[in-house]
Protein backbone atom coordinates (compact mmCIF):
# COMPACT_ATOMS: atom_id res chain seq x y z
CA UNK A 1 0.00 0.00 0.00
CA UNK A 2 1.12 3.40 0.41
CA UNK A 3 1.97 4.00 -2.77
CA UNK A 4 -0.24 4.28 -6.01
CA UNK A 5 0.40 1.72 -8.36
CA UNK A 6 2.22 2.91 -11.75
CA UNK A 7 3.17 -0.14 -12.89
CA UNK A 8 2.26 0.46 -16.51
CA UNK A 9 -0.58 -1.22 -18.68
CA UNK A 10 -1.05 -2.14 -22.00
CA UNK A 11 1.72 -4.89 -22.52
CA UNK A 12 -1.57 -6.75 -23.41
CA UNK A 13 -0.95 -8.69 -26.87
CA UNK A 14 -4.41 -9.15 -28.57
CA UNK A 15 -7.37 -9.89 -26.18
CA UNK A 16 -9.31 -7.48 -24.64
CA UNK A 17 -7.93 -4.04 -23.13
CA UNK A 18 -8.81 -3.86 -19.69
CA UNK A 19 -9.49 -0.59 -17.90
CA UNK A 20 -6.60 -0.48 -15.09
CA UNK A 21 -7.68 -0.01 -11.79
CA UNK A 22 -5.66 2.17 -9.96
CA UNK A 23 -5.14 1.81 -6.12
CA UNK A 24 -7.44 3.91 -3.70
CA UNK A 25 -4.79 3.88 -0.71
CA UNK A 26 -3.30 7.22 -0.61
CA UNK A 27 0.07 7.36 1.47
CA UNK A 28 -1.53 8.60 5.36
CA UNK A 29 2.49 9.39 6.72
CA UNK A 30 2.52 12.88 6.34
CA UNK A 31 -1.36 13.39 7.37
CA UNK A 32 -1.01 11.55 10.36
CA UNK A 33 2.57 13.72 11.04
CA UNK A 34 0.75 17.02 10.95
CA UNK A 35 -2.48 15.47 13.01
CA UNK A 36 -0.25 14.34 16.21
CA UNK A 37 1.81 17.69 15.66
CA UNK A 38 -1.00 19.83 16.49
CA UNK A 39 -2.35 17.60 18.78
CA UNK A 40 1.27 17.96 20.95
CA UNK A 41 0.36 21.77 20.15
CA UNK A 42 -3.21 21.84 21.81
CA UNK A 43 -2.21 19.50 24.51
CA UNK A 44 0.76 21.82 25.71
CA UNK A 45 -1.52 25.00 25.43
CA UNK A 46 -4.42 23.99 27.23
CA UNK A 47 -4.13 24.85 30.56
CA UNK A 48 -4.82 21.40 32.59
CA UNK A 49 -4.67 22.65 36.20
CA UNK A 50 -7.16 25.50 36.82
CA UNK A 51 -6.90 28.43 39.61
CA UNK A 52 -7.24 26.71 42.97
CA UNK A 53 -9.06 28.75 45.38
CA UNK A 54 -9.85 28.76 48.69
CA UNK A 55 -12.60 30.52 50.36
CA UNK A 56 -12.77 33.10 52.93
CA UNK A 57 -16.20 34.40 54.74
CA UNK A 58 -15.43 37.79 56.66
CA UNK A 59 -18.46 38.69 59.43
CA UNK A 60 -21.08 41.11 58.49
CA UNK A 61 -20.04 44.09 60.09
CA UNK A 62 -22.84 46.27 58.82
CA UNK A 63 -25.64 44.69 61.57
CA UNK A 64 -24.79 45.26 64.91
CA UNK A 65 -24.82 41.69 66.30
CA UNK A 66 -24.81 40.79 69.82
CA UNK A 67 -21.39 40.10 71.56
CA UNK A 68 -21.51 36.48 72.72
CA UNK A 69 -19.90 36.40 75.84
CA UNK A 70 -16.53 34.59 75.28
CA UNK A 71 -13.89 33.47 77.94
CA UNK A 72 -10.65 35.38 76.88
CA UNK A 73 -8.94 32.22 77.97
CA UNK A 74 -10.33 30.31 74.64
CA UNK A 75 -9.41 33.24 71.99
CA UNK A 76 -5.46 33.29 70.49
CA UNK A 77 -4.87 36.05 68.77
CA UNK A 78 -2.65 35.73 65.78
CA UNK A 79 -0.52 39.15 64.52
CA UNK A 80 0.83 39.10 61.45
CA UNK A 81 3.89 41.41 61.58
CA UNK A 82 6.78 42.17 58.55
CA UNK A 83 9.24 40.15 57.39
CA UNK A 84 7.41 36.78 57.79
CA UNK A 85 7.12 36.82 61.35
CA UNK A 86 4.21 36.11 63.11
CA UNK A 87 3.32 37.20 67.21
CA UNK A 88 0.27 35.15 68.94
CA UNK A 89 -0.73 35.62 72.62
CA UNK A 90 -3.59 34.10 74.45
CA UNK A 91 -6.74 35.92 75.67
CA UNK A 92 -6.39 39.80 76.05
CA UNK A 93 -3.91 42.17 74.84
CA UNK A 94 -1.29 43.91 77.13
CA UNK A 95 -1.50 40.41 79.66
CA UNK A 96 1.04 38.06 78.62
CA UNK A 97 3.90 39.02 76.46
CA UNK A 98 3.61 38.05 72.87
CA UNK A 99 5.59 34.80 71.41
CA UNK A 100 7.39 35.78 68.19
CA UNK A 101 7.43 32.73 65.46
CA UNK A 102 7.37 31.76 62.10
CA UNK A 103 5.46 30.50 59.51
CA UNK A 104 4.99 26.68 58.62
CA UNK A 105 4.79 23.18 60.26
CA UNK A 106 7.32 24.05 63.56
CA UNK A 107 6.00 27.44 64.14
CA UNK A 108 2.31 28.66 63.48
CA UNK A 109 0.96 25.14 62.81
CA UNK A 110 2.54 24.12 66.01
CA UNK A 111 1.53 26.87 67.71
CA UNK A 112 -1.89 26.35 66.87
CA UNK A 113 -2.30 22.52 68.04
CA UNK A 114 -0.86 22.92 71.09
CA UNK A 115 -3.15 25.94 72.12
CA UNK A 116 -6.11 23.99 70.52
CA UNK A 117 -5.20 20.71 72.63
CA UNK A 118 -4.88 23.27 76.25
CA UNK A 119 -8.07 24.83 75.35
CA UNK A 120 -9.62 21.85 74.84
CA UNK A 121 -8.37 20.14 78.01
CA UNK A 122 -9.14 22.97 80.23
CA UNK A 123 -12.93 24.25 79.19
CA UNK A 124 -16.16 22.42 79.04
CA UNK A 125 -17.43 20.96 76.26
CA UNK A 126 -19.07 21.81 73.93
CA UNK A 127 -18.00 25.28 74.31
CA UNK A 128 -14.29 24.00 74.23
CA UNK A 129 -13.00 25.17 70.58
CA UNK A 130 -10.62 27.73 70.41
CA UNK A 131 -11.34 30.66 68.43
CA UNK A 132 -8.69 32.32 66.55
CA UNK A 133 -8.34 36.27 65.86
CA UNK A 134 -5.91 37.09 62.93
CA UNK A 135 -5.20 40.60 63.04
CA UNK A 136 -2.84 41.56 59.74
CA UNK A 137 -0.85 44.74 60.57
CA UNK A 138 0.25 47.14 57.66
CA UNK A 139 3.33 45.56 57.30
CA UNK A 140 2.38 41.96 56.65
CA UNK A 141 1.90 40.69 52.93
CA UNK A 142 -0.83 38.80 51.17
CA UNK A 143 1.34 35.50 51.71
CA UNK A 144 1.41 35.98 54.76
CA UNK A 145 -2.92 36.11 55.38
CA UNK A 146 -3.12 33.81 52.67
CA UNK A 147 -0.67 31.29 54.78
CA UNK A 148 -2.29 32.06 58.48
CA UNK A 149 -5.65 31.19 56.75
CA UNK A 150 -4.44 27.90 55.05
CA UNK A 151 -2.88 27.02 58.45
CA UNK A 152 -6.23 27.01 60.17
CA UNK A 153 -7.52 24.61 57.96
CA UNK A 154 -4.69 22.62 57.81
CA UNK A 155 -5.22 22.38 61.69
CA UNK A 156 -8.93 22.58 61.75
CA UNK A 157 -9.35 25.81 63.79
CA UNK A 158 -13.28 25.84 63.52
CA UNK A 159 -13.78 29.19 64.25
CA UNK A 160 -11.64 32.19 62.97
CA UNK A 161 -11.90 35.70 61.86
CA UNK A 162 -9.94 38.33 60.48
CA UNK A 163 -10.00 41.68 62.88
CA UNK A 164 -8.48 44.79 62.59
CA UNK A 165 -5.31 45.34 64.56
CA UNK A 166 -5.36 47.71 67.98
CA UNK A 167 -2.55 50.14 68.20
CA UNK A 168 -0.93 48.33 71.18
CA UNK A 169 -0.72 45.43 69.30
CA UNK A 170 0.74 47.63 67.04
CA UNK A 171 3.19 48.89 69.57
CA UNK A 172 4.06 44.79 70.85
CA UNK A 173 4.90 44.66 67.22
CA UNK A 174 7.17 47.42 67.14
CA UNK A 175 9.12 46.88 70.40
CA UNK A 176 10.01 42.91 69.22
CA UNK A 177 11.25 44.61 65.78
CA UNK A 178 8.66 42.94 63.85
CA UNK A 179 6.79 46.27 62.14
CA UNK B 1 21.49 -25.23 -4.91
CA UNK B 2 18.72 -23.07 -5.91
CA UNK B 3 18.66 -20.28 -3.59
CA UNK B 4 15.39 -20.02 -1.21
CA UNK B 5 13.90 -16.38 -1.90
CA UNK B 6 11.92 -14.78 1.06
CA UNK B 7 9.12 -13.07 0.37
CA UNK B 8 10.26 -9.39 0.93
CA UNK B 9 7.23 -8.00 3.12
CA UNK B 10 6.09 -4.60 2.97
CA UNK B 11 6.54 -2.53 5.67
CA UNK B 12 3.82 0.07 5.17
CA UNK B 13 1.10 -0.43 7.42
CA UNK B 14 -2.41 1.07 7.41
CA UNK B 15 -2.26 4.46 9.14
CA UNK B 16 -6.36 4.92 8.62
CA UNK B 17 -7.35 3.62 12.01
CA UNK B 18 -4.40 5.82 13.31
CA UNK B 19 -5.25 9.28 11.37
CA UNK B 20 -8.76 8.75 12.72
CA UNK B 21 -8.28 8.60 16.13
CA UNK B 22 -5.53 11.44 15.38
CA UNK B 23 -7.70 13.59 14.54
CA UNK B 24 -10.50 12.75 16.58
CA UNK B 25 -8.41 14.09 19.36
CA UNK B 26 -7.24 16.68 17.74
CA UNK B 27 -10.76 18.15 17.09
CA UNK B 28 -11.36 17.63 20.93
CA UNK B 29 -8.63 19.49 22.14
CA UNK B 30 -9.10 22.34 19.46
CA UNK B 31 -12.48 22.82 20.62
CA UNK B 32 -12.08 22.56 24.93
CA UNK B 33 -8.72 24.88 24.07
CA UNK B 34 -9.17 28.67 25.67
CA UNK B 35 -7.21 31.34 24.67
CA UNK B 36 -5.73 32.43 27.51
CA UNK B 37 -5.73 35.70 28.69
CA UNK B 38 -2.67 37.83 29.59
CA UNK B 39 -3.35 39.33 32.99
CA UNK B 40 -1.95 42.58 32.59
CA UNK B 41 -2.03 42.61 36.87
CA UNK B 42 0.98 40.06 36.85
CA UNK B 43 0.23 38.87 39.87
CA UNK B 44 1.94 36.23 41.42
CA UNK B 45 -0.37 34.52 43.50
CA UNK B 46 1.07 33.27 46.94
CA UNK B 47 0.74 29.10 47.56
CA UNK B 48 -2.01 27.01 49.88
CA UNK B 49 -3.13 23.40 50.46
CA UNK B 50 -6.62 23.80 49.50
CA UNK B 51 -8.20 22.55 46.59
CA UNK B 52 -11.19 24.27 45.68
CA UNK B 53 -11.32 25.04 41.72
CA UNK B 54 -13.14 28.59 41.39
CA UNK B 55 -16.16 28.22 38.99
CA UNK B 56 -15.66 28.89 35.48
CA UNK B 57 -17.69 31.22 34.43
CA UNK B 58 -20.11 34.21 36.13
CA UNK B 59 -17.07 35.28 37.99
CA UNK B 60 -16.19 38.87 39.45
CA UNK B 61 -12.09 38.99 39.57
CA UNK B 62 -10.49 41.20 41.08
CA UNK B 63 -6.50 41.46 41.05
CA UNK B 64 -4.21 43.54 43.03
CA UNK B 65 -0.98 43.67 41.33
CA UNK B 66 2.49 44.95 42.15
CA UNK B 67 2.19 48.25 44.28
CA UNK B 68 -1.36 47.76 44.59
CA UNK B 69 -3.04 48.36 41.01
CA UNK B 70 -6.17 47.18 41.05
CA UNK B 71 -7.87 45.60 38.30
CA UNK B 72 -11.24 43.80 37.15
CA UNK B 73 -12.67 41.50 35.16
CA UNK B 74 -16.00 40.00 35.01
CA UNK B 75 -17.52 37.34 32.83
CA UNK B 76 -20.12 38.13 30.10
CA UNK B 77 -19.32 40.44 26.94
CA UNK B 78 -22.98 41.97 27.52
CA UNK B 79 -22.74 42.53 31.02
CA UNK B 80 -19.74 44.15 30.02
CA UNK B 81 -21.17 46.39 27.61
CA UNK B 82 -23.88 47.48 29.63
CA UNK B 83 -21.77 48.10 32.55
CA UNK B 84 -19.42 50.31 30.84
CA UNK B 85 -23.05 52.19 29.42
CA UNK B 86 -24.09 52.44 32.79
CA UNK B 87 -20.47 53.77 34.38
CA UNK B 88 -20.14 56.44 31.05
CA UNK B 89 -23.78 57.59 32.14
CA UNK B 90 -22.07 58.08 35.90
CA UNK B 91 -19.27 59.64 35.08
CA UNK B 92 -20.09 61.67 32.08
CA UNK B 93 -18.83 59.95 29.23
CA UNK B 94 -20.22 58.61 26.17
CA UNK B 95 -18.39 55.40 24.15
CA UNK B 96 -19.04 54.66 20.72
CA UNK B 97 -20.74 51.60 19.75
CA UNK B 98 -16.90 50.70 18.89
CA UNK B 99 -15.50 51.52 21.90
CA UNK B 100 -17.81 49.87 23.76
CA UNK B 101 -17.31 46.27 21.36
CA UNK B 102 -13.88 46.73 22.31
CA UNK B 103 -14.49 47.02 26.28
CA UNK B 104 -16.63 43.61 25.83
CA UNK B 105 -13.46 42.22 24.82
CA UNK B 106 -11.55 43.24 27.35
CA UNK B 107 -11.26 40.29 29.65
CA UNK B 108 -9.64 42.30 32.91
CA UNK B 109 -8.93 45.75 32.87
CA UNK B 110 -7.32 48.67 35.10
CA UNK B 111 -7.88 52.18 34.09
CA UNK B 112 -9.14 55.12 36.34
CA UNK B 113 -12.22 56.01 34.25
CA UNK B 114 -10.55 58.87 33.11
CA UNK B 115 -8.22 56.89 30.74
CA UNK B 116 -11.29 54.19 29.90
CA UNK B 117 -11.24 56.52 26.65
CA UNK B 118 -7.72 56.68 25.78
CA UNK B 119 -7.26 53.26 26.79
CA UNK B 120 -10.10 51.79 24.22
CA UNK B 121 -8.96 53.35 21.29
CA UNK B 122 -5.48 52.11 21.65
CA UNK B 123 -5.02 49.76 18.98
CA UNK B 124 -5.29 46.26 20.04
CA UNK B 125 -1.09 45.60 19.17
CA UNK B 126 -0.02 47.77 21.91
CA UNK B 127 -2.50 46.77 24.35
CA UNK B 128 -0.06 45.35 26.03
CA UNK B 129 2.12 48.38 26.60
CA UNK B 130 -0.30 50.58 27.60
CA UNK B 131 0.84 51.41 31.05
CA UNK B 132 -2.58 50.66 33.26
CA UNK B 133 -2.94 52.70 36.47
CA UNK B 134 -5.48 50.18 38.09
CA UNK B 135 -9.18 51.35 39.26
CA UNK B 136 -8.73 54.37 41.48
CA UNK B 137 -10.20 52.77 45.46
CA UNK B 138 -10.22 53.72 48.94
CA UNK B 139 -11.74 52.31 51.99
CA UNK B 140 -14.97 55.07 51.69
CA UNK B 141 -18.56 54.15 50.42
CA UNK B 142 -18.38 55.46 47.13
CA UNK B 143 -15.37 55.31 44.80
CA UNK B 144 -14.55 53.97 41.48
CA UNK B 145 -14.09 50.69 41.99
CA UNK B 146 -16.98 50.13 43.93
CA UNK B 147 -18.96 51.81 41.42
CA UNK B 148 -17.64 49.19 39.10
CA UNK B 149 -18.33 46.09 41.33
CA UNK B 150 -22.27 47.55 41.92
CA UNK B 151 -22.82 47.96 38.13
CA UNK B 152 -21.57 45.19 37.04
CA UNK B 153 -23.46 42.74 39.62
CA UNK B 154 -26.72 45.22 38.41
CA UNK B 155 -25.84 44.46 34.88
CA UNK B 156 -25.30 40.45 35.60
CA UNK B 157 -28.43 40.42 37.63
CA UNK B 158 -30.84 42.36 34.95
CA UNK B 159 -29.38 40.48 31.85
CA UNK B 160 -28.98 37.05 33.59
CA UNK B 161 -30.57 37.17 37.07
CA UNK B 162 -28.01 35.48 38.60
CA UNK B 163 -25.14 36.61 41.35
CA UNK B 164 -21.28 36.50 40.06
CA UNK B 165 -19.00 34.89 42.68
CA UNK B 166 -16.56 37.48 43.59
CA UNK B 167 -12.71 36.21 43.19
CA UNK B 168 -9.70 38.37 44.68
CA UNK B 169 -6.02 37.41 43.32
CA UNK B 170 -3.35 39.09 44.78
CA UNK B 171 0.19 39.59 44.55
CA UNK B 172 1.96 37.46 47.43
CA UNK B 173 4.19 40.61 48.14
CA UNK B 174 1.74 43.01 48.08
CA UNK B 175 1.06 44.71 51.75
CA UNK B 176 -1.96 44.49 54.04
CA UNK B 177 -3.31 47.97 53.07
CA UNK B 178 -4.42 47.39 49.73
CA UNK B 179 -5.82 44.00 50.35
CA UNK B 180 -7.64 45.53 53.26
CA UNK B 181 -9.15 47.84 50.69
CA UNK B 182 -10.54 45.34 48.28
CA UNK B 183 -12.08 43.84 51.27
CA UNK B 184 -13.76 47.21 53.05
CA UNK B 185 -15.16 47.95 49.38
CA UNK B 186 -16.72 44.67 49.18
CA UNK B 187 -17.82 44.60 52.84
CA UNK B 188 -19.71 48.01 51.82
CA UNK B 189 -21.60 46.29 49.21
CA UNK B 190 -22.47 43.43 51.94
CA UNK B 191 -20.17 40.85 49.92
CA UNK B 192 -18.72 38.49 52.33
CA UNK B 193 -17.83 35.76 50.54
CA UNK B 194 -14.79 35.19 48.41
CA UNK B 195 -12.32 32.67 46.73
CA UNK B 196 -9.16 34.00 47.03
CA UNK B 197 -7.10 32.29 43.86
CA UNK B 198 -3.45 30.82 45.27
CA UNK B 199 -1.73 27.73 43.57
CA UNK B 200 -1.83 24.60 44.67
CA UNK B 201 0.35 23.42 47.59
CA UNK B 202 0.94 20.30 48.32
CA UNK B 203 -1.11 19.19 51.49
CA UNK B 204 1.16 17.93 54.45
CA UNK B 205 0.69 15.76 56.49
CA UNK B 206 -0.97 16.38 59.96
Amino acid sequence: MAELDTSGGGKHKGGKVRSKKASTRVDLTAMVDLAFLLITFFMFTTTLNKPKAMNLAMPDNSVPQSNLPVAETRTMTILLGSHNKIEWYMGLPGKSAPTVDGYGPNGLRKALIENAKQVESTHAAPDNYMIVLIKPSDKSTYENLVATLDEMSITGVKSYAIVKILPIEVEALKSQGNY
Amino acid sequence: MPRVKVARKSTAIDMTAMCDVAFLLLTFFILTAKPKVEDPSKAEVPPSSKEVTIPEDNVLMISIGKGGKIFLGFSGNDVRTEALKTMGEKYGTSFTPAELNKFANTEIFGVPMKQMKQFLNTPSDQMKNFAQDGIPADTTINNELSQWILTARQADRALHGKDFSVAIKGDRLQEYPSVNTVLSVLGHQKLFKYDLITTLRAAPKK
